[in-house]
């Protein structure tokens, strides 16, 4: 450990371009491939040649090193290497991975990096590869940070292309002919001449003899049958049938059902007192643990037995180190603090500029805590025995969930198997894992029997890792229609910070999550410096839909927007005087276009705009709003995005959909407060969601101009609040400066 | 001991008669199709069928309970229940996947008193279910291309007099 510890602080901390240090030490490693899991427990009768690939009579299983959360992840993985394979998705099994370092995630930690996206320099490019050597070196298995597309475009491209090369020769062996004289298709191997032909199930045997090819050749994209068109999501038909894949699913003989009832005062350490007779005594109830003084696990034949028993448990916490009152968090990113944590971007010199002007302009923004919500609340099923510890749990991050078990249990993670479920949505929440360990923690005192602790809709939502309230503070200078000079200092608590300590890992060093999607944007200004300030006592928070570019954008793009008012310039026109990049420019071109933004909307119509780079992916949305009696009305969202290479057009609409939904829920209704120390909301009556009949009419259209493949569940979301902000103004001439909207203007049916 | 007749067959729970219905089916009769998503009848992740209609499972007491229930694990659940699950898959429009059972329910139910929704129909039958993935656009789509697949077979069969 100690070894990935120091790695881990040169590479993580990545204020400054110190990957390198990391690479050194690192790089024999990355050398070495990781052991191929599937191996340790394969069956006879199955090959597998890389730990995405197993073959055996039953057909051809295909492991995703990433979790499906919903995002689509593994149709687009299964579908690169069926591609290469040369066989249709349907022909595959698709699987989640157990927990190991082979299915390490190289290209997340690449959005650290104090290099744009759009930036292809030949500095750049050599820090981005570097920094995935570190990555292979960590082995983190981590679903995040919209990587997985571009993480896996290579890797299991190259999986099914080797394996396929292999099976030519395998049966060319077989049946004694040159290679260059066997055709593939759909899983079939066939020579022409000795009118011979075998599925690729039935060259197991064969294939055990060819060795893993040196050389292999990938398609060109105008061969591609499968990647490029729209796919059939390989789980659709048992979700839509109702079958048990989640971990709230899973049966076990002899199980436990249960609930956790955890401090409310998020972090705070132990209890002075509990009483817990009620509970105990409360119908169906077998049992109540303590987990370390954090809280208490309830056991019973039946969840909704544990609930109504863990409501029972009085308890006198200890009090949280944050402040008790949410007034003290808003003021926390009200006022700027001292220390600068990082300053990414600095060209010209925004500062000396800003403060010769005799008047610059100025706005002060804000916004709240958000909990995640998934809608299936945080379990776990945990059996803890003399073999080990079997865990079942939707999560995002299974080797560091492995490495936390083993620390906990003592118990070497080779007996440690954890089955990653599908998930009811993850969005970030699950990349913790606090719901997992409590299982393990309880399931430890509860040795043999299986337990399901499934946590009830208040205690998920007052115990969550919350998007960071954020501040920001804008400053222009304006020379007639020209911005000379542009400021942005934004202030969150920082997610990273969090991440890594709970990852056992060190922490501390700049957070550019604070400040992303502006550092990084493709404006550019004479003079532009983005500072970024962490904010140090808050609620615990994490990663959340879009990280930092889900506040940011709301910042910047309502910021932008009042300048193109300032300087009366239309506001399509006025981004488009600043923005450089060419696939940025394209973007936002053409949400102009099928928006109808030039042409008069009728009356009691308006429109608003915003554009968002995130996670390398340029978005531009545009918002169409009515004004009604009863309230405003979102009536359409157009949106452009460009992914690089769009692998799969249907999912990629069915993501943008989904991050524009998601984002307008935040947008119009979502705020977690504190009170008394404790989170108020605790359920959709108390922090509603956005609901069919609140749903606008989608419109999306996706390019290609830009020259990387990217990942796309999370851009879709940031540019929606500007644009709907935007659009509000536009209508009301009122500018919005904190949200949740609703606060300060009426939806249409907003309530339930 | 209380006696459900959940999909049609029999079943006995012994449970308190103020456990909701939903934890009833899951946790006593394995039946995890209705999920569990608020508790409080705010989401429509339980939905199930009593007597034809939907309900919310996670406040229903399993002591009040009578008549049919019906889940989406139904191996005879209707026509129209089958068209809608059909064009779910068609339309591709489950993400996580979590609340569409209950989506279904409600889409279902819909379509089997009314095969000509209008939108505010729609709206009004679709309401009590919360997406958090934001699929409502398919929703959208596959409940009314269910809706016309419908309507022309019941005019096919109009035609044939059946």
């Amino acid at each position: 450990m100690a070894n990935i510890k120091k790695i881990a602080r040169r590479s993580f901390v990545i204020g400054s371009v110190s990957a390198a240090g990391g690479v050194a030490v690192g790089y024999w490693a990355y050398q070495k491939p990781h052991d191929n899991p599937l191996l340790r427990e394969i069956e006879p009768g199955s090959i597998s040649t890389s730990p995405y690939i197993m073959i055996n009579a039953d057909g051809i299983t295909v492991v995703t090193p990433r979790a499906e959360m919903g995002q689509g992840v593994h149709t687009t993985l299964a579908a690169m290497v069926a591609e290469e394979l040369e066989v249709e998705l349907d022909q595959i099994r698709v699987v989640h991975g157990p927990a190991s370092k082979a299915y390490f995630n190289d290209a997340i930690l690449e959005e650290a990096l104090p290099f744009k996206s759009y930036d292809y320099s030949s500095l750049a490019e050599s820090a981005r590869a570097s920094i995935r050597v570190v990555g292979k070196f960590l082995g983190l298995q981590m679903t995040g940070g919209s990587s997985s597309i571009h993480d896996g475009f290579d890797k299991m491209r190259l999986a099914g292309a080797s394996v396929k090369q292999m099976l030519v020769k395998a049966a060319a062996n077989k049946w004694n002919v040159p290679v260059d004289e066997i055709s593939v298709s759909k899983g079939v191997v066939s020579h022409f001449k000795s009118k011979s032909s075998a599925r690729y199930q039935g060259l197991v045997e064969e294939l055990r003899d060819i060795e893993m090819p040196q050389n292999v050749k990938l398609k060109e994209p105008q061969d591609w049958k499968v990647l490029g068109k729209s796919q059939k999501r390989v789980d659709m038909e048992d979700k839509c049938l109702g079958k048990p894949v989640y971990s709230l699913d899973v049966r076990l003989p002899n199980m436990l059902f249960g609930t956790v009832k955890m401090n409310p005062y998020l972090g705070a350490k132990g209890y002075k007192s509990a009483n817990l007779e009620g509970a105990k005594e409360s119908k169906g109830i077998v049992k109540i643990l303590d987990l370390s003084k954090k809280g208490f696990a309830v056991l019973a034949s039946n969840s909704w037995y544990a609930f109504e028993a863990s409501k029972k448990i009085s308890v006198d916490w200890v009090k949280p180190s944050y402040p008790m009152d949410n007034e003290q968090h808003i003021q926390s990113v009200s006022r700027v603090p001292k220390q600068k944590d990082s300053c990414n971007r600095d060209d010209g010199s925004a500062g000396s500029v800003l403060s010769s002007m005799s008047t610059t302009y100025k706005s002060q923004y804000r916004v709240p805590y958000l909990a995640h919500a998934t809608l299936e609340p945080m379990n776990a099923t945990v059996v803890y025995s003399d073999a080990g510890v079997e865990i079942w749990a939707g999560n995002q991050a299974p080797t560091v969930l492995l490495n936390l078990v083993h620390g906990l249990t003592g118990i070497s993670t080779s007996k440690i198997k954890v089955h990653t479920t599908m998930m009811g949505g993850g969005f970030g929440r699950r990349a913790e894992l606090d719901f997992v360990m409590y299982a393990v923690e309880a399931a430890m005192q509860m040795k043999g029997t299986p337990i399901q602790l499934t946590w009830t809709r208040e205690e998920d939502m007052t115990h969550d890792f919350y998007r960071p309230i954020a501040g920001a503070f804008l400053e222009a200078g304006i020379d007639g229609e020209h911005i000379k000079a542009l400021k942005a200092d934004l202030l969150a608590p920082s997610v990273l910070d969090g991440q890594m300590s709970r990852m056992g890992m060190p922490s501390g060093g700049p957070d550019a999550t604070i400040v992303q999607a502006v550092w990084d944007s493709p404006y550019e200004f004479d003079n532009f410096q983005v500072n970024g300030y962490k904010v140090q006592s808050s609620l615990p928070v994490s990663s959340w839909r879009s990280v930092g570019a889900s506040q940011n954008a709301f910042f910047f793009e309502s910021f932008m927007d009042e300048l193109s008012y300032k300087v009366s310039m239309d506001p399509v026109d006025f981004r488009m005087k600043y923005l450089k990049d060419e696939p940025s420019r394209l973007v936002l071109q053409k949400v102009a276009e099928i928006s109808g933004w030039k042409n008069p909307p009728e009356a009691g119509v308006f429109r608003g705009v915003a554009f968002c780079l995130s996670f390398g992916v340029p978005v531009a949305q545009v918002v169409t709003i009515i004004m009604t009696k009863e309230g405003i009305k979102i009536k359409d969202v157009h949106a452009v995005v460009d992914v690089g290479i769009a692998l799969d057009p249907s999912n990629i609409e069915a993501q943008v959909e989904s991050g524009i939904i998601f984002g307008l829920t935040a947008a119009m209704m979502g705020e977690i407060t504190v009170k008394d120390g404790k989170v108020e909301q605790n359920n959709f009556d108390s922090y509603p969601m956005l609901r069919f009949q609140q749903s606008p009419n989608i419109v999306i259209e996706i390019l290609s101009n830009q020259p990387k493949i990217r990942g796309i569940g999370e851009p879709g979301l940031p540019p929606i609040a500007p644009a709907l902000s935007n659009a509000i103004f536009s209508a009301t001439k009122k500018r919005v400066r904190q949200l949740p909207l609703q606060n300060h203007v009426n939806f249409l049916n907003t309530r339930v | 001991m209380h006696q459900l007749k959940v999909n049609g067959e029999l079943k006995t729970v012994d449970v308190d008669e103020n456990m909701p219905l939903l934890w009833a089916l899951r946790d006593e009769l394995g039946i995890t199709g209705p999920k569990f998503g608020c508790g409080k009848s705010l989401c429509g992740a339980c939905t199930v069928y009593l007597n034809g209609n939907p309900v919310k499972s996670c406040v229903l007491p399993v002591g009040n309970i009578q008549g049919d229930i019906e889940t989406i694990e139904n191996p005879n659940r209707s026509e129209v229940f089958q068209v809608v699950q059909k064009k779910w898959i068609e339309h591709q429009v489950a993400q996580c996947g979590y609340c569409q059972p209950g989506q279904i329910l409600s889409a279902a139910s819909l379509l089997s008193n009314n095969q000509n929704p209008s939108d505010e129909q729609i709206d009004t039958a679709m309401q009590g279910n919360i997406c958090r993935c934001g699929t409502y656009p398919r929703i959208k789509k596959a409940l009314k291309d269910a809706a016309s697949s419908l309507q022309s077979s019941k005019i096919k069969k109009d035609d044939v007099g059946e």
